[in-house]
């Protein structure tokens, strides 16, 4: 399952995803500038990305813990997911992804 | 005054609390410093409702339950609390001692350090915006210091939870203030929130939806804030920005203390915990060595053998008997039973 990442210099990376994962944990492992200060708990809104348009349809919507969490980010867009929040499917197969600012 | 002490815990957290009663079991009394304004460290500051699964024989309990048990469990031993301060300098005294002192400028001396400050101190998260570092405290203020210097001045405030919401209310009563948030909708105590609602309606204060664009500098003392909602952008000159996007841990000045660390963590022994300087001590999060786990149940486990030799410091001409909470008469006095 590949995933497609735009870093914040808009570097492209193409990762290995696997459907035990969430998407944090895919970018935070890969090395990514990604800070995911709560390890996943969607207590700190660190690992806060921005998913192309037409792979936002195909994931779960957000839920409230996840909304309100996203009131401590920066610049939230209708695009904006903390991706600990994903879970990885083989349906997201290729999906496309920016960093947002940290 | 200089207050003296046995130890010195620096870090409020669980395992900083769990601390206290390790050490008191032992004769030895502390004092607990945190950046925060409150105890509990990561379980009250990140997730006081969340349940936590793996603390020994506690089915699911909540960060917040936890730490109200831990304070619950220290209070026997009369620990000193110091909040909203962080620890900024440490130095060996003559006597061997060591003097900590605060960012409120408190002094505190001690035998042993025993640092369990999780990933840092607990600091505001910052805009990411470049450059901006020069104008905190002239035009940018993440924490209201002194209030008199806000009255009747504009002022932007920005985030839509609790800190955002209460000064908000707050400032109201002497400036002329603008909440901005990027929904009508905010994780605040619902008190707060009926109270904003009100001065909007009663005109005490304007709401706006949006978020931060880009920040100017207008060098006659005020600031442009652009700001956008959707696609549209709006400029507002304001005296003071105020922005409450929530806390987030920085390692801080314990960098600067001479200690080995191995990048952000503090290197200890797996025997005492102890770290490269004798008689500082480090458990918790914030400590590492081989196997390391950061788990609070890890913490817990540090605490114990920490505080055997943290009695060897205090006391080298006794003996540590060992013994059980169970059938101790001693330590039944010690914890008031
Ligand atoms: C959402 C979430 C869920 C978690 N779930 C679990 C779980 O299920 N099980 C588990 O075992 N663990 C869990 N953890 C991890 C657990 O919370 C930490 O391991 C634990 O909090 C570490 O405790 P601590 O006392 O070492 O540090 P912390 O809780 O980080 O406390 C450190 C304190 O030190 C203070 N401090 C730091 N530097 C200074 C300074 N210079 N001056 C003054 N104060 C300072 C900080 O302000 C802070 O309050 C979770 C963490 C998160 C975020
Ligand atoms: S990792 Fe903290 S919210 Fe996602």
């Amino acid at each position: 399952m590949k995933i497609k990442v735009t870093d914040r210099d808009g570097n492209k990376h193409e990762l290995e995803g696997d459907s035990n994962s969430t998407l944090m944990e895919i970018l935070r492992d890969a090395g990514l500038d990604i800070e995911a200060a709560c390890g996943g708990c969607c207590a700190c809104a660190t690992c806060h990305v921005y998913i192309s348009d037409k792979w936002l349809e195909k994931i779960n919507v957000r839920d409230d813990d996840e909304e309100s969490m996203l009131d401590q980010a920066f610049d939230v867009k209708n695009t904006s997911r903390l991706s600990c929040q994903i879970s990885l499917s083989e349906e997201l197969d290729g999906i496309e992804l920016e960093l947002a600012p940290q | 005054m200089i207050e003296k002490t046995d130890v010195i815990i620096i870090g409020a957290g669980p395992v900083g609390l769990f601390a206290i009663f390790e050490l008191g079991l032992l004769n030895i009394s502390c004092h607990v410093i945190d950046n925060l304004d409150k105890p509990g460290g990561q379980c009250a500051e990140l997730y006081p409702e969340k349940p936590i699964y793996d603390i020994p024989s506690r089915v699911s309990i909540t960060g917040q339950e936890l730490t109200d048990d831990l304070l619950a469990q220290a209070k026997p031993f009369s620990p000193v609390y110091h909040f909203n301060q962080q620890v900024e300098k440490i130095v060996k005294l003559e006597t061997n001692e060591w003097l900590v002192e605060t960012s409120l400028n408190k002094k505190l001396k001690a035998k042993c350090i025993v640092i369990a400050a999780g990933a840092g101190s607990f600091v505001p998260r910052k805009i990411p915006i470049e450059n901006l570092d020069y104008l905190e405290d002239k035009n940018i203020m993440y924490a209201v210091r002194n209030k008199s210097i806000l009255e009747n001045k504009e002022i932007l405030i920005v985030g839509g939870g609790d800190s955002a919401l209460d000064w908000t209310n707050e400032l109201s009563k002497i400036a002329n203030v603008t909440l901005m948030h990027r929904r009508k909708e905010f994780r605040a105590a619902p008190d707060s929130v009926s109270k904003m609602l009100e001065l909007e309606k009663d005109k005490k204060i304007n709401f706006l939806l949006g978020q931060i664009d880009s920040i100017e500098d207008l060098k006659n003392g005020k600031i442009k804030v652009t700001v956008k909602n959707n696609d549209e952008k709006n400029n507002f000159e304001v005296d003071y920005l105020l922005p409450f996007f929530g806390l987030k841990m920085e390692l801080g000045p314990i960098a600067n203390w001479d200690l080995n660390l191995d990048e952000n963590l503090i290197k200890v022994d797996a025997e005492k915990f102890e770290t490269s300087v004798p008689s500082i001590f480090a458990i918790g999060d914030i400590n590492t060595y081989p196997g390391k786990l950061k788990l609070i149940l890890s913490g817990f486990h540090e605490a114990a053998l920490m505080a055997q030799q943290c009695f060897k410091y205090c006391f080298p001409d006794k003996k540590n008997v060992f013994r059980y909470t169970t059938s101790s008469k001693d330590l039944h006095k010690k914890l008031n039973i």
